[in-house]
């Protein structure tokens, strides 16, 4: 988690606006779903999972040549609490590590929220929801860890980069082979512990229903696509970059369509979400 | 520095403590926005609201120094983005990523460590924010130490047992263990979660959380965040327009 | 005067359907403290959790002239204070007075009075001093005290405790028993401390495979049972 919480001061305002004002209503949507009227009792049980979360971050897993990493929990979440739940665990995780320990921004909170809450959740849970009754199981929390990581890091590299932050092609790509061995890391420690979890309690990890619903399969060649834009914007980037850093900022003619082209891609990721939330919360109450 | 510190900090007495929190709030709202918007005249900007801040410390009674140094938690992750910034030859952004990540997380600090977390909690609620992720995270850090402990006790024993697999199976020995650790301390916090729930079901709880916190919001409190929010942006106007800029 | 608890043929089954209790029979007069001796897993805190209708299982439980039923709960559990082994998932408010106010507010007592009578039940353990503290902070032994202050702050007519004394070092377990024995209500205290049984309880009980084996006073009990270590000190030193 410590990797991609954006502090406030790195974002454009349009970027940091937008986030929020796109985070805000989906979190107040999930928030009443999780909610169920004026049922709160699960409230404490969000809570002691997101400690949970915290606390399993000192737990070291060795990955040999003396190197350890640690667990940054948005799939085992969605794979045991429902993607709704998830999400709204999350949010309490980063609104805590923003307000007690300074990690990560208030105005960027939005920003995080969308990275981490919703699409890094959502990452999460689809494969597993799609495969995770199937043989392709193994294959399938391992996909849900890594995804969630690597969804997240690279919306974070894309803000940063609309934002006007400099980095070369050869940082941009450094930076996402970094997100490449977290994200193998995350999938690695993500299917460890589920499958630990089913020996010792298997009532605490989900069963996704046996129904590929179609608007599930929607959603994830949305999200595939979300990716890919992405990873070419970022990829492309490193041209736009280049020309910026010879003009002031609030001179750059290329830059509002790159933001436009951008924020297009958010507010996509947004539709999804609300999309997926929506079907989740259906599904639930069948 | 440990959070414990903060927290004591938080329960002082002065002036700012006694704020209201949406007071304290809406000031911070203004403040990072003022900051975050800001773009000429950046460094006379930030020395004032650098100022600004400080003098609220000292009025809270609160330690300048040991501040100043746990808003410097962001700086590592600033300095980094700021050097690639300044070698891309972009050392304007470079200087306003430093300035600008310190000075928010400063700000924060000083609402932070004026403010108990349950009262902030209840401010934010009060400003519209749903309850529910406010009662989550109002029981994530009730719990977010117990369980820290418990992990810290899980993995020395999870070490403990790793260290004697043998060393040709490599890194799955005590990647398992790990693992496994993990997975413990998952049901467990599950289990503390059905009694915690069996305790609030023994006291009457009815499926609703009655707050106990009332908030009043008077006088002095309108004065504050009137005050705390036009003195930023004055600060701000007058080192854009008072000084002449190159455009 | 009619018993304050009348329990008869008590059987419970878990989810697995192992039998946690197999028919147990037990009576809690006015004014009455009574020890619930016996080893771990012989149903003990399963037969305190069938008072206040946490579990329900077969056979009659009557609790203050009412039946344990859907429509009795509510009231039962303000007659009935349970204060659970686990201090930490007792406290689970961010503060000490906001944890002893919650039985309170969801009684439907308005919030002025809630705060005033938690203070009061503060003031009565000792730990009106803490009122604005986060639980965290707290020795063992002020988390019991809080603990208890937030169950008789509702005024139960029973209170049982669940090993109070465990995790509180020699002192604590005296200056608990005192605040105890102050209490006015009938008690049942789950304990393995011998003494402690004996300062405060007028009778003991035995659990043993999910019934009660014997009865009787505490040092009856627990001669009878063999239930005491300290008479034993002497064989294990060389």
């Amino acid at each position: 988690m410590k990797i991609v919480h954006i502090p406030d001061g790195f974002l454009s305002t349009p970027v940091w606006v937008t986030l929020d004002a796109a985070a805000a209503p989906a979190i107040g949507y999930l928030a009443s779903r999780a909610q169920k009227g004026f049922e709160q009792s699960q409230a404490p049980l969000l809570g002691v999972m997101g400690a949970f979360v915290f606390a399993a971050q000192m737990i070291n897993f060795p990955v040999g040549a003396g190197t350890t990493g640690h667990l940054l929990g948005g799939a085992l979440l969605a794979m045991t609490l429902g993607p709704v739940s998830a999400s709204i665990v999350m949010t309490a995780i980063l609104a805590i590590q923003a307000l007690v320990f300074q990690d990560g921004g208030i105005l960027a909170l939005g920003a995080n929220v969308v990275n981490m809450a919703l699409a890094g959740v959502l990452a999460g849970y689809l494969p597993f929801a799609l495969w995770g009754t199937t043989s392709w199981r193994r294959i399938a929390l391992f996909a849900g860890g890594a995804l969630s990581v690597l969804v997240s890091a690279i919306l974070a590299l894309s803000e940063l980069l609309i934002s006007g932050v400099p980095m070369s092609g050869r940082m941009v790509g450094a930076s996402v082979a970094v997100f490449l061995v977290s994200a193998v890391l995350e999938g690695a420690i993500t299917l460890a512990v589920i499958e630990s979890l089913e020996r010792i309690q298997p009532k605490l990890v989900r069963r996704p229903s046996r129904r590929t619903s179609p608007v599930l399969g929607v959603v994830a060649v949305a999200a595939v696509l979300l990716a890919s834009v992405g990873v070419l914007f970022a990829s492309e980037a490193p041209d736009a970059i280049q020309r910026l850093t010879h003009q002031t900022i609030s001179e750059a003619s290329g830059w509002p369509t790159k933001s436009l082209t951008g924020l297009a891609g958010i507010a996509l990721i947004y539709g999804a979400c609300l999309l997926f939330a929506r079907v989740a919360a259906r599904r639930r109450s069948v | 520095m440990h959070q414990a510190v903060v927290e004591r900090w938080s329960r002082g007495n002065s002036l700012l403590h006694r704020r209201d929190p949406r007071a304290k709030i809406g000031a911070l709202v203004v403040f990072l926005v003022a900051l975050a918007t800001a773009h000429r005249g950046l460094a006379f900007t930030a020395a004032g609201l650098l100022i600004l801040l400080a003098c609220g410390f000292i009025w809270a009674r609160v330690p300048l120094a040991g501040a100043m140094a746990r808003a410097g938690l962001v700086l590592p992750f600033a300095i980094v983005f700021a050097l690639i910034s300044w070698a891309a030859g972009d050392p304007g952004r470079a200087v306003a990523l430093v300035i600008k990540s310190y000075l928010s997380a400063f700000a924060v600090l000083l609402v932070v460590s004026t403010t108990p977390l349950p009262v902030l909690l209840r401010g934010l609620e009060m400003t519209g924010t749903p309850q529910f992720v406010l009662l989550v995270a109002q029981f994530l850090y009730r719990y977010l130490f117990v369980i820290g402990r418990e992990a810290e006790q899980m993995s020395r024993a999870a070490a403990a047992r790793g260290a004697s697999a043998r060393k040709w199976i490599a890194a799955s020995g005590p990647f398992r263990a790990a693992a496994g650790a993990l997975a413990a301390l998952f049901a467990r916090s599950y289990a503390r979660a059905e009694h915690i729930h069996r305790a609030m079901l023994a006291r009457c709880f009815q499926g609703h959380f009655q707050t106990a916190q009332n908030l009043r919001f008077c006088r002095s409190d309108a004065v504050f965040v009137l005050a705390a929010s036009l003195i930023p942006l004055a600060v701000r106007i007058a080192a854009e327009r008072a000084l002449p800029w190159p455009r | 005067m009619a018993p304050l608890i009348e329990v008869r043929g008590l059987r419970f089954k878990y989810e697995d359907g192992t039998a946690a209790l197999n028919g147990v029979d037990f009576q809690l007069e006015a004014g009455e403290t009574v020890a619930l001796f016996g080893p771990n897993g012989s149903g003990k805190t399963t037969f305190v959790l069938h008072l206040n209708g946490l579990l329900t299982g077969e056979g009659t439980v009557q609790v203050c002239g009412l039946p344990v039923n859907r429509k009795t709960i509510p009231q039962l559990r303000r007659k009935v204070g349970i204060v659970f082994q686990d201090s930490d998932t007792q406290l689970f408010m961010p503060t000490v007075l906001e944890d002893v106010a919650f039985g309170l507010l969801n009684l439907g007592i308005e919030h002025a009075a809630a705060l005033s009578r938690a203070h009061a039940a503060l003031e009565t353990v000792g730990m009106a001093r803490t009122a604005s503290r986060a639980p965290y902070h707290l020795s063992a032994g002020e988390k019991k005290r809080v603990a208890i202050a937030g169950i008789i702050a509702m005024e139960p007519e029973i209170l049982v405790l669940d090993e109070p004394t465990a995790n509180l070092d020699p002192p604590g377990q005296r200056s608990l028993a005192e605040l105890i024995a102050h209490l006015p209500q009938a008690k049942i205290l789950v304990t393995h401390d011998i003494g402690f049984a004996q300062a405060l309880c007028h009778r003991a009980v035995f659990f043993q495979d999910g019934v009660i084996a014997a009865g009787g006073t505490v040092e009856e009990v627990v001669s009878r049972l063999d239930w005491d270590f300290s008479v034993e000190r002497s064989k294990f030193r060389p």
